[in-house]
C-alpha cells in the first residue's frame, strides 16, 4: 500500500521536474524580447543569432522594394536611432512608409536587421472619417481596370 | 422604445435573479415550501425577462433601429438577415448578453428537470447560479450597456469587423459560450454540496452528463474556432497560440482532467477534494479568460475594448476562488479519501498521472500567457511568448498524455499485473512500434514526428483492440453478429465505448497536428502573367485578375490554373475583399481540401492592369485529419451521452 502511494509520488515528481525544465529551458530559449532601434543600439544587445522583435516607423523615403524577387528593404527608427531592415516576402497591407512597424528576426553583420515577419500595427477602431469614405463605385474603379 | 424595454428587463432580471438567491436560500432553511417555489418560479421569471432583452436587441438589429449604439456598430442595413441576428454576438456588450440568455436558460432547465429532486442540493445551486446570473445582467447594466442610445441616429451603421462576415460566425461562438456557460451547472452542484455537507459522490452522478456536455462543446467550439482561423484568417495554419486561443483551451484542459478524475471518486471513492477544486478551476478559468480577452490587458489579433468590465470579472473570479478555497478549509475534515492507490499499475494512478499533466499543461499556457505582463510589471521589458515557447512546452506533455490515453483504457482499477498489461499492450505496442518504423523508412526523420505517429497509432489500436474484444466476447457468450454486438457494446457501456471513440479521434487529431505542423510547404513569389510557381507536386499559373462587386465590399479574385503533376487540376481565384471603411483589405483565401494534403492559395497584392499579382502558397499535409478527428471526438461524446433508456429498451429487446 504505502510503497504504491510512494512509486506514485515519485512517478508524479518527475513528471512535475520534467514540466518545471521544459518551462525553463522554453522561457530561455523561446522568449522574444522586445527593443526599440535606441535601445538595440545603446545596449549591444542584439548580438547575432538571437531572435528579437525590434518596432518602430518606417522612414519616408527608406522603402527599397524590388517585386520581382520579393526582397524589401527599409530603416525603422524611434526617432534617435535608425535601423536598416532587409525582409523577402508579403508584409501586411499595412506596412508602408510612415506607418508603425514590428519586425521579428536577428541582427546579422554591419548592424542590418534581418527579418522574416512583419507585423504592421494597425488600430482596430479605424474609421475613415466620415465624408471622405469612397462610393462602392469609386473604390472598384481605382482597384481594377475594366478590360 | 426598444432600448427602453431592453434596460427596463434587464433591471427586473437583475431583482428576480436577486430574489430568487435569497428566496431560495431563506425558504430552504426556515422550511418553506412556498418560498423556495417562488424561488424556483422566479428562476423561470429571470430566463423570460433576460429572453425578452435579447429579444429586444435582435429586433433592433433585425430592423437595423440605428437609435441604439450597438446597432449601430455592429450591423449595417445592407447585410443578409443572419448577419444582422449575428450581429448579437460580434462584440462585447452583445455578447454578454447572450452569455446572460443562455445562462439564465441553462437555470430554467435545471429548476424544470429537478424542481422535486434533489431537494437538499436545489435550493443553493439555484442561489449560486442565480448569483453568477445577476453578476452578468449587472455588469450589461453598468460598465457594458447593449441598450445605450446614440445620438444622432445614423443612416446607415458601421457593420460588423469583416473578418466576422463568415457563416462560421453563425456558429463557433455560439459553441463556444454553450460549453463555457454549461460547466456552470456542475460548479454549482459542487459549491451545493460543499454548502450543504453532502459530499458523496452523489453531485457527481447528478452532474456528469452536463459536464461531458458542456466539455463536448467547448471542444467543438475550439476545432470550430481552428477551422474558421484556417479558412478565413489567411495564415494558412489554425493555431496560433494567441492569448484568445489559450483562454478557451485552458478550461478545456481542465475540464477535461475534471471528467477523467470524476471517474476515479466513483469507483474508488478517491480524489474528493480534488474533484471539487477541478470543477472551480474549470469555472474560473472561463472566468478568468473572459477577463483577459475582455479587459484589455493583452494586446492580442481579436480585437477588444477597454473598460471597466475587466475589474468585474476580476472580482468574480476573486469570489470563485476564495469562496472555493474557503469552503473546502471549512469541510476539510468530511473530505478523508475512502480509497488508496493499491498498485502505480492500476486505473486510478493512470488517472492521477493525466490529471497531472492536464493541469501543468493548463499552468505552462497560464504562465506563457500571463508573462508578458509580468514581466513588464516586473522588470519593465517588454517580451512576447510566442508560439516556440507553447510549441516546445506542448509538444512533450501532449504526446505524454496521447500515451497515457492508450495506456489508460485497458489498465484495471485497483490493479493489474505486469503480465496482463503485457497482454494487452503487446499488439497496439507493436502495430505503433511499426508505424514509427515505416515513418522512418519512409524518409520522416524528425523525432517527435515520429514518435507522435506512433503513439497515436498506439491509441487507436487500443482503441481497435478493445473493441474487437469486446465484439468478440459478445459473439462468444450471448452469439450476436458483430454489428449487433458492437450495438450492445455501446448499450451497454456507452461512456467506456463513446470514450474510446472520442481517444480514436484524438489520436487522428495529433497526427493531423504533427503533419501539417512539420510539412508545410511554403512559396511566395510575384508572378507575370502566364508565369507559374511550383509547390510540392502543384504548379499554379497566373491567368488575369477579374472584380466583382459585393453587397458590403467590392472583390479582386487572381486566376490561377493550377496543375498537379503536369495535369491540369482546375482553376484556384484567391480574392482580396476591399471595403470602404477599412483601411487594409482582407484576404480571402482559396483552398482545395484532401485527405493527404490542402492546396492554400493566398492573393498578396496585384497590378491594376492585371500583368502581375504576389502569391503565397502554401501545400499544407493532413490538416482534414484535424477536423476529421473533432468529428469523431464530438461523436464519441454523443455516443458517450446516449440517454439510458435506449439502452433498457435494448436489453429488453434482447430478452424477448
Amino acid at each position: 500500500m504505502r510503497s504504491a502511494n510512494r512509486r506514485v509520488l515519485i512517478g508524479g515528481l518527475i513528471i512535475l521536474a520534467a514540466v518545471a525544465y521544459l518551462v525553463w529551458t522554453g522561457t530561455q530559449e523561446a522568449l522574444i524580447y522586445f527593443y526599440t532601434p535606441s535601445e538595440l543600439q545603446a545596449e549591444e544587445i542584439g548580438r547575432p543569432g538571437r531572435r528579437i522583435r525590434l518596432g518602430g516607423l518606417v522612414v519616408e523615403g527608406s522603402l527599397n522594394y524590388e517585386p520581382e524577387t520579393l526582397n524589401y528593404e527599409f530603416q525603422l527608427t524611434d526617432g534617435t536611432a535608425m535601423i536598416p531592415v532587409q525582409f523577402k516576402g508579403i508584409p501586411p497591407d499595412l506596412f508602408k512608409e510612415g506607418a508603425g512597424a514590428i519586425v521579428e528576426g536577428q541582427m546579422v553583420a554591419n548592424g542590418v536587421f534581418q527579418a522574416d515577419l512583419i507585423m504592421a500595427k494597425h488600430n482596430e477602431e479605424y474609421r475613415a472619417p466620415a465624408g471622405t469614405r469612397p462610393k462602392s463605385e469609386e473604390l472598384y474603379r481605382s482597384l481594377i481596370k475594366e478590360q | 422604445m426598444t432600448a427602453d424595454l431592453g434596460n427596463i428587463a434587464l433591471w427586473i432580471a437583475l431583482v428576480v435573479a436577486v430574489y430568487g438567491a435569497v428566496a431560495a436560500i431563506v425558504g430552504h432553511r426556515q422550511g418553506r415550501p412556498a418560498l423556495l417555489d417562488s424561488a424556483y418560479n422566479g428562476v423561470l421569471v429571470h430566463c423570460a425577462l433576460v429572453t425578452m432583452a435579447l429579444l429586444s436587441l435582435e429586433y433592433a438589429l433585425i430592423t437595423s433601429d440605428f437609435s441604439i449604439q450597438y446597432v449601430v456598430f455592429n450591423s449595417s442595413r445592407n447585410y443578409p438577415v443572419w448577419y444582422k441576428i449575428a450581429g448579437l454576438w460580434g462584440a462585447l456588450e452583445g455578447s454578454l448578453l447572450l452569455w446572460a440568455w443562455m445562462q439564465a436558460v441553462l437555470a430554467a432547465l435545471v429548476v424544470l428537470l429537478y424542481w422535486r429532486k434533489h431537494l437538499a442540493f436545489l435550493p443553493y445551486v439555484i442561489a449560486v447560479l442565480m448569483g453568477i446570473s445577476a453578476f452578468f445582467v449587472l455588469v450589461m447594466l453598468i460598465p457594458a450597456n447593449p441598450f445605450t442610445q446614440h445620438f444622432p441616429v445614423p443612416l446607415e451603421g458601421r457593420g460588423l469587423n469583416p473578418l466576422l462576415e463568415d457563416t462560421s460566425m453563425l456558429v463557433h461562438p455560439l459553441l463556444l459560450y454553450s460549453g463555457y456557460v454549461g460547466f456552470t451547472v456542475p460548479y454549482a452542484f459542487a459549491m451545493a454540496a460543499l454548502i450543504t455537507g453532502r459530499l458523496s459522490a452523489e453531485w457527481l452522478y447528478i452532474t456528469r452528463r452536463w459536464a461531458v456536455t458542456a466539455w463536448m462543446f467547448l471542444t467543438a467550439g475550439i476545432i470550430y474556432g481552428g477551422w474558421w482561423s484556417y479558412h478565413v484568417l489567411g495564415w494558412g495554419g489554425y493555431w496560433a497560440w494567441d492569448p484568445v486561443e489559450n483562454a478557451s483551451f485552458m478550461p478545456w484542459l481542465a475540464g477535461t482532467a475534471y471528467i477523467h478524475s470524476v471517474m476515479t471518486q466513483e469507483k474508488r471513492g478517491m480524489l474528493k477534494v480534488w474533484n471539487l477544486a477541478l470543477i472551480s478551476l474549470t469555472f474560473a478559468l472561463v472566468i478568468f479568460g473572459t477577463f483577459l480577452t475582455r479587459s484589455g490587458i493583452l494586446t492580442s489579433v481579436h480585437a477588444f475594448t477597454q473598460g471597466a468590465v475587466g475589474y468585474f470579472f476580476l472580482a468574480l473570479l476573486a469570489v470563485i476562488l476564495l469562496s472555493t478555497v474557503t469552503l473546502l478549509t471549512l469541510r476539510a475534515d468530511q473530505l478523508k479519501t475512502e480509497g488508496t492507490v493499491d498498485s502505480v499499475l492500476s486505473r486510478e494512478s493512470a488517472f492521477l498521472f493525466n490529471n497531472l499533466l492536464l493541469i501543468t499543461f493548463c499552468f505552462t499556457l497560464f504562465l506563457g500567457t500571463i508573462f508578458p505582463l509580468l514581466a513588464e510589471a516586473v522588470r519593465g521589458v517588454k517580451v512576447s511568448v510566442g508560439a516556440p515557447y507553447f510549441n516546445y512546452v506542448a509538444g512533450p506533455i501532449a504526446l505524454g498524455l496521447l500515451f497515457l490515453m492508450g495506456v489508460g483504457p485497458v489498465i484495471p482499477w485497483r490493479g493489474g499485473s505486469w503480465g496482463g498489461l503485457g497482454r494487452n499492450l503487446l499488439g497496439p505496442g507493436v502495430v505503433g512500434l511499426a508505424a514509427g518504423a515505416t515513418a522512418f523508412v519512409l524518409g520522416i526523420r524528425g523525432p517527435s514526428v515520429v514518435a507522435t505517429y506512433a503513439v497515436a497509432v498506439f491509441v487507436a489500436a487500443i482503441a481497435v483492440q478493445e473493441y474487437y474484444r469486446g465484439i468478440r466476447a459478445r459473439r462468444k457468450t450471448a452469439g450476436e453478429g458483430p454489428l449487433r454486438a458492437l450495438g450492445q457494446l455501446f448499450a451497454r457501456n456507452r461512456r467506456r465505448y463513446g470514450g474510446l471513440v472520442v481517444h480514436l479521434g484524438v489520436a487522428l487529431l495529433a497526427i493531423g497536428i504533427a503533419s501539417s505542423s512539420t510539412f508545410q510547404v511554403q512559396r511566395e513569389q510575384m508572378l507575370k502573367k502566364g508565369e507559374a510557381l511550383e509547390a510540392g507536386s502543384y504548379r499554379v499559373r497566373f491567368d488575369g485578375i477579374t472584380g466583382s462587386r459585393g453587397p458590403t465590399h467590392v472583390k479582386v479574385q487572381g486566376i490561377f490554373t493550377v496543375f498537379n503533376d503536369r495535369h491540369e487540376a482546375g482553376q484556384m481565384t484567391p480574392a482580396l475583399r476591399f471595403y470602404p471603411r477599412q483601411q487594409e483589405p482582407i484576404a480571402e483565401v482559396d483552398y482545395w481540401i484532401g485527405f493527404w494534403e490542402d492546396l492554400y492559395v493566398i492573393l498578396g497584392s496585384f497590378d491594376r492592369e492585371g500583368n502581375w499579382a504576389v502569391i503565397k502558397v502554401m501545400v499544407n499535409p493532413m490538416v482534414s485529419w484535424i477536423w476529421m478527428g473533432g468529428a469523431i471526438m464530438v461523436l464519441g461524446t454523443l455516443l458517450a451521452l446516449w440517454p439510458a433508456r435506449f439502452r433498457s429498451a435494448a436489453v429488453r429487446g434482447e430478452r424477448s
